[in-house]
């Protein structure tokens, strides 16, 4: 197998690999931190704004990291300069 | 398959080019900027209000009430700043609906400019509120040892505000796309109701974020106690 097919492998399985993986955890913890809240606002409703708002910013704090994982694999995919270099090398050939 | 707003290109002269990017930026800015002027010509205290002065009321009331729950005691000091934040980014999600636009903030450049805004910022107000000394001072609670941790949790902070936003943007508008060449019309409104909802998230957390971390940049370290209350 020649480089080129190589690398081809390699980025798309990653890329694939890394948002499969990397949406498990992020998908578990907004699970628990949603159920939590809705627990706390059935035992205070009057504080509703507050938890509220914090249920958001956790959960835009959690799913940064599902965010990461997207951002690693769109490079693999679309801007990977591995991809990029050995294509060059083929075409300057 | 487009990655982001900068490769589409209005118009280049050798350096210069103008790509999606600039273009929708003053775009947004114009809008935003022109549009508040136009509507606060003629401001009324009275009864009678205009609705275009209600609605800018009622942003600008909602934002302040916002920043004080976070904590900051006099709000009229930063809502330029975070109000401002909110603003855009929120316009910039919004107008997804006009067709042939693209947001800004699908541009890495966009959202690591607003980032380092805000890194910039929290020392300006920390050193605003506390003095050079007292904010410095803040870095090494606390103890010293803790002092590379906290500089690399403030540089990590910047990263990953940019980084959040633009992943967020960047995956409406991809998902979109790729949608819109695989099934036909129900789907991608779905998905572009989806966008326009996490984009308005978006925006709310970046400025709450921002809020908090300036925040804890500006609160009282040693509160000295309270004079005798005078009337």
């Amino acid at each position: 197998m020649d480089s080129i097919t190589l690398i081809a492998i390699a980025s798309i399985v990653t890329a694939g690999l890394t948002i499969a993986l990397g949406s498990i955890g992020p998908a578990l913890g907004e699970g628990r931190a949603v159920a939590t809240a809705l627990s706390s606002l059935a035992q205070q409703p009057d504080s509703a704004t507050t938890i509220t708002r914090t249920l958001f910013v956790g959960l835009a704090m959690i799913e940064s990291i599902a965010i990461y994982c997207f951002v690693v694999s769109m490079i693999l995919i679309f801007a990977n300069p591995f991809w990029n270099h050995i294509i060059a090398q083929a075409a300057g050939k | 398959m487009r990655l982001s707003p900068d490769e589409m290109m209005f118009w280049q002269y050798g350096l210069f080019k103008l790509n999606g990017t600039i273009v929708f930026t003053w775009a947004l800015m114009v809008v935003l900027a022109v549009g508040s002027k136009l509507i606060t010509r003629k401001l009324s205290t009275g009864l009678e209000r205009s609705r275009w002065q209600s609605l800018l009321e009622i942003v600008v009331t909602g934002i302040e009430k916002q920043i004080e729950d976070v904590g900051l005691r006099h709000p009229e000091r930063y809502i330029g700043f975070l109000g401002t934040l909110f603003l855009f980014v929120a316009l910039a999600s919004l107008c997804t609906i006009i067709p042939g636009y693209e947001p800004p903030t699908g541009s890495l450049s966009t959202t690591a400019a607003l980032a380092l805004c805000v890194l910039v910022a929290v020392p300006f107000f920390g050193i605003k509120e506390q003095g050079l000394t007292g904010y410095l001072k803040s870095y090494v609670e606390p103890t010293v040892i803790m002092l590379p941790f906290n500089i690399i949790s403030e540089l990590s902070r910047t990263l990953a505000l940019a980084v959040r936003l633009f992943g967020n943007m960047m995956s409406g508008t991809m998902i979109l796309a790729i949608l819109l060449t695989v099934t036909p019309f129900i789907f991608p409104i779905a998905m572009s109701v989806l966008g326009l909802l996490t984009g308005m998230v978006q925006a709310y957390i970046f400025s709450i974020l921002a809020a908090v971390y300036i925040a804890s940049a500006t609160r009282v370290r040693n509160p000295k106690p309270e004079p005798a209350a005078k009337r």
